[in-house]
Formats: C-alpha cells, sequence, structure tokens
C-alpha cells in the first residue's frame, strides 16, 4: 500500500466527494494504482459521480473491490444497494473495522478515502484504524464552513496526523480569508477552485468531470501532491 | 465477514495470547460465532485447518454459534434472527458487513431500522487449552 489519502472536511457539502473522486481519477491518469474507499456510510455518493451500480465485489480470501473506471472501488452501496443505511455511531465503527479488514486492495500508490464529514466515530476510528493516513482537507471561502474545518484543522494537529493542506472549493469571490487563516496554523494552503458551473452536468460522467475546469484543476494539484 | 479473514484473525489473537501465557502448545480454540453473520463453519473449520502453524498442530477447533437477537430502540421489542425470506443478495450483505442488518431488517412490532444487536454478532475466542511451558 503507498499513500493513504483522507479527503475531509468539517462539514458537509463542500465538494469533499467530487474532489476526493476527482482526485483518485486525477492520479489514475497518471497511470498509477489507485482505489477509492468511500467511508461516507450515511450519505455515500462517489458512485453517483462515477456513475457505477451493480457492482459487486468479488470473494476470495477476503474482498476484492470491483474497478470502476479503472479504480479499485469500495462503497457501502455495494450492500447496502442505495438503500437508506441508518447507522448509530457504535453500528459506524464496527462496518469501518469490517470494511477494513476484510478488502484486500492488492498493490496500490493511492488509496483515496472519501470521508464523512466531520470528527465523529467515522473520524476517529479511520485515524485508530489506518496507520500512515495524511488528509486533505476541503472548505468552502464561507467563514461558517472554515470554523468547523479549523476545530478538524486542529484535531489532526493535535494527534499529530499529516495534514497535506488545504484547498478552498466552490470559490465565487476571491478572498485571503482561508488562506491567511490555515497559514497562521502553519498549514500548507493548496489553492482555490473556482465555482464551476458545469460540473453539475457531468455527474455520472468522469470523462467529462476531467474535462472541466474543477477537474484540470484537481489535476493539477494530484501532479503536484506534496 | 469472510470465513479465511476471520479464522486469520482467530489464529493471530490465539497465538497472541498463548505467546503471552507461555503456551508450547495449543490444544483447544473454542470459537464463538455470531448467528447474524451467517458464517459457514465448514469453511472456517477448512481455513483453521489450512492456516494453523506448528503452535496448532493438535489443536482442536470447536465453533459454536450463538443466536443473533435484537432489541428495537424505538419500541423495545425483542426478537430473533431468521435468515428465512432472505434474498441471496441481502444475505450476502449481511455476511460481510453485519450493520447491514439495519438496512434490511426491521423492528417486525413498529417497522423501525433502529435497533440493538443485543447477542449473535461477530466471531470471538471463549476459552483456549494448551501445554504451559515447564517452570
Amino acid at each position: 500500500m503507498g499513500r493513504v489519502i483522507a479527503v475531509s472536511s468539517g462539514k458537509g457539502g463542500v465538494g469533499k466527494s467530487m474532489v476526493a473522486t476527482t482526485l483518485a481519477l486525477s492520479l489514475l491518469e497518471q497511470g498509477l494504482s489507485v482505489g477509492l474507499l468511500d467511508l461516507d456510510f450515511t450519505s455515500p455518493s462517489t458512485h453517483v459521480i462515477l456513475g457505477v451500480e451493480g457492482l459487486y465485489p468479488e470473494e476470495e480470501y477476503g474482498i476484492v473491490p470491483p474497478l470502476a473506471h479503472g479504480l479499485k472501488y469500495m462503497s457501502i452501496v455495494h450492500y447496502s444497494l442505495d438503500e437508506p443505511a441508518p447507522l448509530r455511531g457504535e453500528d459506524v465503527s464496527n462496518a469501518i473495522i469490517e470494511l477494513l479488514a476484510i478488502t484486500r486492495w492488492g498493490d496500490l500508490d493511492y488509496l483515496i478515502v472519501d470521508m464523512p464529514p466531520g470528527i465523529g466515530d467515522a473520524t476517529l476510528d479511520t485515524l485508530r484504524l489506518v496507520p500512515g493516513i495524511e488528509f486533505m482537507v476541503v472548505t468552502t471561502p464561507s467563514v461558517v464552513a472554515y470554523q468547523s474545518v479549523r476545530r478538524l484543522l486542529l484535531l489532526l494537529r493535535d494527534l499529530k496526523i499529516p495534514i497535506i493542506g488545504v484547498l478552498g472549493n466552490m470559490v465565487v469571490n476571491r478572498s485571503r480569508y482561508v488562506e491567511d487563516e490555515v497559514k497562521s496554523l502553519g498549514l500548507r494552503y493548496l489553492g482555490a477552485l473556482d465555482y464551476d458551473e458545469d460540473l453539475e452536468a457531468t455527474i455520472g460522467d468522469p470523462g467529462r468531470l476531467m474535462k472541466t475546469r474543477f477537474g484540470k484543476g484537481v489535476g493539477k494539484l494530484a501532479r503536484g501532491l506534496p | 465477514m469472510h470465513e479465511w479473514a476471520l479464522a486469520e484473525g482467530v489464529i493471530s489473537t490465539a497465538t497472541r495470547f498463548a505467546e503471552e501465557n507461555d503456551l508450547t502448545e495449543v490444544t483447544e480454540v473454542v470459537v464463538m460465532v455470531g448467528e447474524l453473520q451467517q458464517v459457514e463453519h465448514e469453511v472456517l473449520q477448512f481455513a483453521f485447518e489450512q492456516l494453523k502453524t506448528p503452535l496448532f498442530k493438535n489443536a482442536e477447533f470447536v465453533l459454536k454459534t450463538q443466536p443473533a437477537k435484537f432489541r428495537c430502540r424505538n419500541c423495545g421489542h425483542e426478537w430473533g434472527f431468521t435468515a428465512e425470506g432472505m434474498t441471496e443478495e441481502v444475505s450476502e450483505a449481511i455476511h460481510f458487513v453485519p450493520e447491514m442488518a439495519h438496512v434490511y431488517i426491521k423492528c417486525c412490532q413498529c417497522g423501525s431500522p433502529d435497533f440493538e444487536v443485543t447477542e449473535g454478532r461477530g466471531v470471538w475466542l471463549a476459552t483456549i487449552k494448551g501445554v504451559r511451558k515447564a517452570e
């Protein structure tokens, strides 16, 4: 297993899943072996972005993730079939342990993990169970979003978890607010991705997604990944 | 969870226990298997035979099933697990990720998916017997 990158945020709705999926696809375009793990059990959405359904892992001394557009892809929807999965904290923990324990990723250069928002059970379990995990944190320029992100950053810093940096997303009006805040914590600001109104029409079509300004922006980030 | 992964986990935990307790040989390992996961005992037994190290050369692996029980957090109703009427797809989903029970099983009294699995989830080591190193 090469690098494990958790794409995370303090808040939902900032584009984590879009960034995680596009990052995974961008690394794949570089000829790397890449896995994508959707750990957002209550609101999984990477399968919608990828436009895949009916995938089922193969069973062979554990479970082997199916391929989605070349990505080794694991999501709870392989088992929940898009039905609601109303899980309490302990169930989330057990399901994460189960998935991490039985999935055989094989040789990977990168495993990208689409995290659920916040600093609840799923985040704490992932920190505990995945040694060497690094975090890429996504925020919008909103003070509301960043204040939640800040708490996540402080937690990660306290736990000495490597933070690749903070990525601004859905930016409409450029401001230095997030960049200055991130730098004041001694962390790297990974840049800003503009709000891309063409993005919604590419949901379910990764080929088109990668050609958008957003796709190209994430691609550039993937090529220069610190 | 898959039987091979389970067997690996059991052997590794039993090995650690044997080391911590100075056992030179393990003679019996009793493994409790929660009913919810619908683990195939023959496959698990076969995996033990294939995976066992010299420490377990003469060990017998005894598998015991604990029935699964649920308690509804909404109305307090308690009931047991049955795989009857479940499609193979659903049964497999619960086999691999038992928490998927909350997707497919509802309280038979009030219909809530918010229930607790009070018994019969997971696989755990109940007892280990072995020969201790002479003092």
